[in-house]
């Protein structure tokens, strides 16, 4: 190979092409390399030293839920057809991962209720974002109203994102565990302008309008949102004037809701909740916990949104012979056409993982999804109230809930986690702790998928009412001491 | 005459069916846990208003049926494991399935993201291994392994290198990005709130410093770079790049698309770079999914450093010195917050939780097995592999109408390349009326994935091809000899054989104008 090349050494090639003052002329200092057993016996014995769902009873929630995932979707991961290609960039060979991505496309836009879905982006909080970027795309607006309850990790996301595009973001409160009706409301009538402008006459005051009115359904503390209301507020304080036609009308802010994927078989969709772009995290349809990753983030609008819309999109085609196919498509929204001015830099996505996001809703199917909300439902109430009833334990908001719920207890949250880890078991995550809000003090966050039986349930309300009792106890003695 | 649609074999038919087009009213794979807690009234469970009426539309079929229709599907894929995948810029390589083994072991794979951290040390310390090894290789110390993929990694820089200007009072507004750059880095200058200005090719390929010197002012924030660049060359340049833009006060972004060419061989670090992002699912060898997951950490140098996303994964030495106040124990790695009222300077944070950590499982599997000298070894297949598909594509038959695009004329290399080169379909556009599309058609028909096509848009019908390392002489031999046999029958037989390819194929070339047209993008219902 290297007669061929002609060079005398494969040192030669780098010495011809790299400086030498930026050669690295030391080995890199890393461990030597292994062997597959070793490696194996390495990485299992770091998964040991990890407290997974399968060696604790785990009420854990948050974003990432343990819901079973069925045996095919392993195999179906796994399968190098499926595992080893990248983007279909040439579709004449890649029609069967351009048909999955329709049939996700499909799927998703079944589930939300709205026309037009994406291919998939990162995951749930970044989706956030990128809705955000859509909107302001389209109507150019200086400002982000969003609800308190959307997922914290969404927030600090859209935050972080919005400082770099220029947006102002301002946060409504909740009220009674939901988004406060009349502070969402003025938040986004507060400056948005109101009246006629002039015939010709440039929106002056207009750089301060709403682009995007954003909640979570469910929100973050297990609530049931009243999305159409919320949907109705946003667009009705802010819709065109009478008068302004003509003018420039004043573009109502694009309401866009982190939904919960799983909930959509018993829960009415954004679509018909007057929701323009629903997002969200896609880890309970299919996908393991993974520690947080990978999982998908799903991208639905209703159709005027299509050509603005991050990310891949496929479409349905005919061949030179007239045969059915599948493409890529709509890429002049894209980075590698678009360059500086797409409408997204999203480039790999998470086509395995929306993989299996379709073959787990084909594998529910449209009973089934109906049937596992019911359950969750039930079971999640029954939660909630055994909890309830606790000494020192009361329920955060009593909003309906689907597959998770909030309560406040009357003792430190750590200190009761450390006790109920003891016996086994981990009640749910430590609100405040993710918040950062004093008013979520002793707040702890259950959640309850479809692999928590009605004797796990009860098994949390022993072991955490005796946590809280012993916790208790011991700051009581304590003050007594002192 | 017979409607071409009608000439269709039923199985071709059969597999382009979607799922939504098969099964059956009330077939079901799933079976519910059954209901083992007391009926409760249904509004007052969950209100009729909140309600949807008719359920989504799903799929009603069979696990048997839907095992087939995937497994169907799956064979109209040509995947990385079938046969040579030489995509210029994705970084191919051989996926182990040592690391799908061991992404799937219940301690990783079940391991919920907000496990309390002194119960997920095994995870902890995995990642704060993988940050000290990336660190490693790119030279520099400081690293965040959130980004989920390449172009999150860039906004990720591009949004440091804001927060540092601006933590100076200083409000710079362009990035400089070569027009040879990936269509990542303007459009994520673009979401990041900045504006692009774009830099000049020279003709040996690297940064046209004369117009980077006129370009580089005080309102530059940064220049994003990846090294070697698109076009598979090594930027002789370098340091002197590095120099002008240090010297107005800019930063220098690292795009690691290229890193493949370069671990244990030089260091962006060394060469002045500021930022860097990695692509696990390139170097890494996370596979490419069909389109992702990817995932995208970031290393950074000791200015950048405070500006990093939060949580960071750190490592408490103190851990071993006994409980601290009022807690149990330290644990020895821990998730570091930055939590606000602080002082933080964070960005914040890009995404939920910790970032892809399946693909860091992956990732650091690799980096075990193979070490520092294993991975310098990857690196110089690959540039090996890469100059000998070059050499043979050089060989007189190939040349005349596929050269390189950009031969070196004096620099150091001579007409050598490092992990990728790029040719010129132009003058076998001109003198054999195939395009370069027609090319990369005919080579399915060989068994083989072209190479990225149309990229850089600055080289007139550009091939881009990267090998990478874990192919042999005989797959690069057999590839040479499928492009010059190509070559070859458009001589003989006319350019007509690749421009109606390809034949054996699932489906022929698809009416991607049609599609973009009127977009049909679910199955209608």
């Amino acid at each position: 190979m290297l007669a061929a090349i002609g060079v005398p050494s494969v040192e030669a090639l780098f010495d011809r092409q790299i400086p030498e003052a930026v050669r690295l002329r030391r080995p890199l200092e890393l461990p030597a390399g292994m062997g597959e057993q070793d490696v194996f016996a390495h990485l299992r014995a770091l998964a040991a030293r990890n407290v997974s769902a399968e060696d604790e009873l785990s009420f854990l929630g948050a974003g990432m839920y343990d819901h079973y995932v069925p045996a095919l979707i392993d195999m179906l991961m796994e399968r190098s057809e499926f595992l080893t290609p990248y983007t279909p960039y040439q579709p004449e060979i890649s029609q069967g991962g351009l048909q999955v991505m329709f049939e996700y496309q499909t799927a998703i836009s079944e589930l939300t209720a709205l026309p037009v879905a994406n291919a998939s982006v990162y995951e749930g909080p970044s989706a956030v974002a990128a809705a955000g970027y859509l909107a302001k795309l389209h109507n150019g607006g200086k400002r982000f109203v969003l609800s308190a309850g959307l997922h914290p990790h969404s927030i600090e996301t859209l935050r972080t994102y919005a400082h770099g595009y220029g947006m102002e973001v301002v946060e409504v409160p909740l009220r009674d565990g939901v988004t406060d009706l009349d502070a969402w409301t003025r938040a986004i009538d507060g400056d948005t302008p109101s009246g006629a402008y002039p015939e010709g006459h440039t929106l002056k005051g207009a750089g301060r309008q709403v682009s995007a009115a954003i909640f979570a359904q469910p929100n973050f503390y297990g609530a049931v949102e009243d999305a159409a209301a919320l949907s109705a507020a946003a667009k009705s304080g802010s819709a065109p004037r009478d008068g302004a036609a003509g003018a420039g009308t004043v573009n109502a802010p694009v309401v866009i809701a982190q939904v919960d994927p799983i909930t959509l078989g018993i829960l009415a969709p954004p679509g018909e909740c007057g929701v323009d772009v629903a997002v969200g995290e896609g880890q309970p349809l299919g996908n393991r916990l993974d520690f947080g990753g990978p999982s998908f983030g799903f991208f639905a609008a209703r159709e005027e949104y299509l050509r603005r819309m991050p990310g891949r999109i496929a479409g349905e085609t005919k061949d030179v012979d007239g045969r059915r196919g599948f493409v890529l498509t709509l890429q002049t929204r894209e980075q590698h056409i678009r360059r500086e001015k797409a409408t997204s830099n999203i480039c790999t996505a998470q086509a395995l993982n929306a993989l299996a996001c379709v073959v787990y809703l084909t594998w529910l199917g449209r009973q089934g999804i109906v049937e596992l909300g019911e359950l969750l439902l039930a079971r999640t109430h029954y939660a909630r109230e055994t909890l309830s009833a606790l000494d020192g334990v009361e329920p955060l908001h009593t909003q309906p809930v689907i597959r998770e719920f909030a309560v406040r207890i009357d003792a430190d949250v750590a200190a009761v986690k450390r006790r109920c880890a003891a016996e086994g078991v981990n009640p749910g995550v430590d609100l405040q702790a993710i918040t950062g809000r004093e008013e979520d003090r002793g707040g702890l966050l259950v959640a309850i998928t479809e692999q928590r039986s009605r004797a796990d349930i009860d098994r949390l309300t022993e072991v955490l009412g005796a946590a809280i009792a012993a916790t208790d106890q011991r700051s009581a003695s304590k003050m007594v001491a002192a | 005459m017979t409607p071409v649609t009608e000439l269709e074999l039923p199985l071709q038919r059969e597999r382009a069916r979607t799922i939504f087009e098969k099964g059956a009213t009330g077939r079901r794979a799933f079976i519910s846990p059954r209901l083992d807690v007391p009926e409760v009234d249904a509004e007052e469970l969950l209100p009729k208003r909140f309600r949807r009426g008719e359920p989504p539309r799903l799929p009603e079929v069979s696990e048997p049926e839907i095992v087939r229709h995937y497994v169907g599907l799956s064979k109209r894929n040509f995947d990385l494991d079938s046969g040579f995948y030489p995509l210029g810029s994705c970084t191919m390589k051989h996926n182990p399935r040592l690391h799908e083994r061991v992404a799937a072991l219940p301690g990783h794979a079940r391991l919920h993201p907000l496990q309390d951290p002194e119960r997920a040390q095994g995870a902890l310390e995995l990642m704060w291994n993988l940050q000290q090894a990336l660190a490693e290789i790119s030279g520099l110390p400081h690293v965040s392994l959130q980004p989920s993929a390449g172009s999150h990694g860039e906004l990720a820089g591009v949004l440091l290198t804001r927060a540092y200007h601006e933590a100076k009072g200083e409000h710079r507004h362009k990035v400089l990005t070569p027009d040879t750059s990936h269509g990542t880095n303007p459009a994520t200058v673009t979401m990041a709130g900045l504006e692009v200005v774009k830099l000049a090719t020279n003709p040996d390929g690297g940064v046209d410093l004369d117009d980077l010197r006129a370009k580089a002012d005080a309102d530059v924030a940064c220049l994003m770079l990846t090294n070697p660049n698109t076009l598979g060359l090594f930027d002789q340049n370098i340091q002197e790049i590095a120099a002008i833009v240090h010297g107005v006060g800019a930063t220098l972004y690292y795009d690691g698309a290229n890193l493949n060419a370069v671990m244990g061989l030089s260091r962006p670090g060394d060469m002045g770079f500021d930022i860097v992002h990695f692509n696990l699912h390139k170097s890494f060898t996370q596979p490419h999914g069909g389109g992702g997951p990817g995932s995208g950490p970031i290393a950074v140098s000791d200015r950048i450093a405070p500006f990093l996303p939060r949580p960071l994964v750190v490592r408490r030495d103190d851990g071993a010195s006994g409980p601290r106040p009022g807690r149990r124990g330290s644990p020895t790695f821990d998730l570091d917050y930055g939590r606000a009222g602080s002082e933080s300077k964070s960005i914040g944070r890009l995404r939920g939780f910790q970032g892809n950590y399946g693909c860091f499982v992956r990732s650091y599997a690799y980096i075990c097995s193979l070490g520092g000298d294993g991975l310098k070894d990857a690196s110089e297949t690959a540039v090996l592999n890469a100059n000998y598909l070059l050499a043979r594509l050089k060989e007189k038959s190939v040349a005349e109408y596929l050269p390189l695009a950009y031969p070196p004329a004096r620099g150091a290399g001579g007409s050598l390349c490092m992990h990728e080169f790029v040719l010129s379909g132009g003058p076998m556009k001109r003198e054999l009326q195939i395009k370069t599309l027609d090319l990369a058609k005919r080579l399915l028909d060989f068994g083989f994935h072209p190479p990225t096509v149309y990229f850089p848009l600055l080289v007139e019908e550009a091939l881009m091809i990267e090998p990478t390392e874990t192919e042999t002489k005989e797959t690069l031999d057999a590839f040479a000899d499928a492009i010059a046999e190509i070559l070859k029958e458009a001589e003989t037989d006319g350019p007509e054989v690749a421009q109606n390819a390809p034949y054996t194929t699932p489906v022929r070339r698809l009416d991607e104008v049609a599609a973009a047209k009127h977009p049909v993008i679910r199955q209608a219902l």
